[in-house]
């Protein structure tokens, strides 16, 4: 996949979570918690779609790599390469 | 024969939009069987049928809004000899109602039996706060009872209450939610707590980081669709804890005061965009920590995405409101009518505790409790500590 690809992924996960923010409208360092105000259960709902889409495990211990699109979207594409 | 009517939603409830029916005449019910889509100002609600029966016919269209209590569906045959039960007209929704033309003279009213005014409590208490006597309001509600828009629509209009609109700033909430509705309806539950229920607080310092560990651990092992929440414990933790004081869980709406038994735990939640509802988790008292982790994951989904039940918005014993991660130090909340008791959770910091005799940066949570008229703060301090005892032993073997 493509970084755009990805992108497009976390960001489909993301406002099927959110349905009120415009995906047009997500800046790429948008903090997740603090600029797009998801809460503990809407992220953990994230990380389980996105675990779904993937067949990642993402543990608990990267979730601040998923902080914003941009280190999401990296993240996702180091863990498929390895 | 029986009538399903539209049901109370909550004690500020006047009215409701039907939106569809889940059902045809014909079709078979059993109790709890979802029927209907209604439309309140906490969205659209799925309203369950409390009998079990055969649809005999619909009583209302959808797109209608009908006080509460006027007929929805019929259960069961006509022709059993029941009395006929004709549709009551449907109300136009209050944002839609011109002022009324002065209203008629007293005689004008079909009277009510025992010579009383028929009126709905709200408008009855609206009433008496502006000074308005009830014989001067034309009502159209059932049988010409005054309903609460009435009472409202006939306060002359300096003081009719203004809505400003909410500012666009905001982000758009959950689609077909009225905001300026929602925080009206929070409005009116709050005022009523703080004007009827006298209120005590306490606060007590949970150390979570022994929790928090056992949280991780647990965590580490499974895939985030099992994951906990540090929220799961809490709530899991509250719950357990109203065995020993239980009191605190009940609603109080007759004399005297009865505790209830099966604990069904609301949990506030805040919507995207603003605004709050306090779904409540059914049954939640046998529940371990996977189970209520499973609810909270479904109430909190469907209230923000989807639809809750009637049941579980107005059959709550006792609330939790908790701040979650990125929240301040404590939360001293104001008790939901007609529960008795309020606990709110601060944001977990890590914070210097005394442990094991030294200072150490230990996670921890501040606790609090409103609670009233059902006990003292002797009981409610047993209560903290309790949920403060239970949090410290493994919840999860």
């Amino acid at each position: 996949m493509t970084p755009a690809d990805l992108r497009a992924a976390f960001i489909a996960d993301l406002t099927a979570i959110a349905p009120d923010l415009d995906p047009a409208a997500i800046g790429d360092n948008d903090h997740l918690q603090d600029d797009l105000g998801l809460d503990s259960m809407d992220f953990l709902n994230l990380v389980s779609a996105l675990h779904k889409r993937f067949g990642l495990p993402i543990p608990e211990a990267d979730y601040p790599r998923l902080a914003t699109p941009e280190k999401a979207v990296a993240y996702l594409a180091q863990m498929l390469a390895t | 024969m029986s009538i399903f009517t539209m049901p109370s939603l909550g004690a500020d409830m006047e009215e409701g939009k039907l939106v569809e029916w889940l059902v045809k005449p014909g079709d078979n019910v059993s109790k709890g069987d979802i029927v209907a889509v209604v439309e309140t100002q906490k969205g659209a609600i799925e309203i369950e049928i409390f009998e079990a029966g055969q649809i005999g016919a619909l009583l209302a269209e959808p797109g209608q809004t009908l006080p509460v209590g006027a007929p929805l569906a019929r259960l069961g045959a006509a022709d059993v000899g029941a009395p006929v039960v004709a549709l009551e007209p449907a109300i136009e929704s209050p944002k839609a109602v011109v002022p009324p033309a002065p209203a008629p003279p007293p005689t004008a009213r079909p009277p009510a039996p025992g010579g009383a005014i028929m009126a709905s409590p709200a408008a009855r208490s609206r009433a008496a706060e502006l000074g308005i006597a009830l014989e001067m309001v034309a009502g159209s509600g059932p049988g010409g009872a005054i309903l609460l828009s009435d009472v409202e629509h006939h306060v002359p209009v300096a003081l009719t209450p203004v809505v400003e609109p909410v500012a666009v700033a905001s982000p758009a909430g959950k689609p077909g939610l009225d905001m300026a509705e929602m925080r009206r309806a929070i409005a009116a539950a709050m005022s009523r707590a703080k004007r009827e229920i006298p209120h005590y607080y306490l606060t007590h310092a949970i150390d979570l980081q022994s929790a928090q560990d056992r949280l991780t651990a647990i965590n580490a092992g499974r895939t985030p669709d099992q994951r906990l929440l540090l929220g799961a414990f809490l709530i899991h933790a509250t719950v357990k804890a109203l065995a020993k004081v239980p009191e605190l869980n009940g609603r109080h709406e007759g004399t005297p005061y009865r505790a209830s038994g099966p604990v069904h735990c609301g949990v506030a939640v805040a919507m995207r965009g603003g605004g709050l509802i306090a779904p409540a988790i059914l049954d939640a008292q046998d529940m371990d920590p996977d189970a209520i982790m499973q609810a909270m994951r479904d109430i909190v989904v469907r209230t923000r995405t989807g639809r809750l039940r009637n049941s579980e918005i107005t059959q709550g014993t006792i609330t939790v409101s908790s701040l979650g991660e990125t929240g301040v130090d404590a939360l001293i909340g104001v008790i939901y009518p007609p529960q008795v008791a309020l606990v709110g959770f601060g944001a977990p910091r890590v914070r210097p505790m005394v442990h094991d005799g030294t200072i150490q940066p230990r996670l921890a949570v501040t606790v609090s409790l409103a609670d009233h008229r059902v006990s003292d703060g002797r009981r409610g301090a047993i209560f903290l500590a309790e949920i403060d005892r239970l949090l410290q032993e493994p919840a999860i073997p």
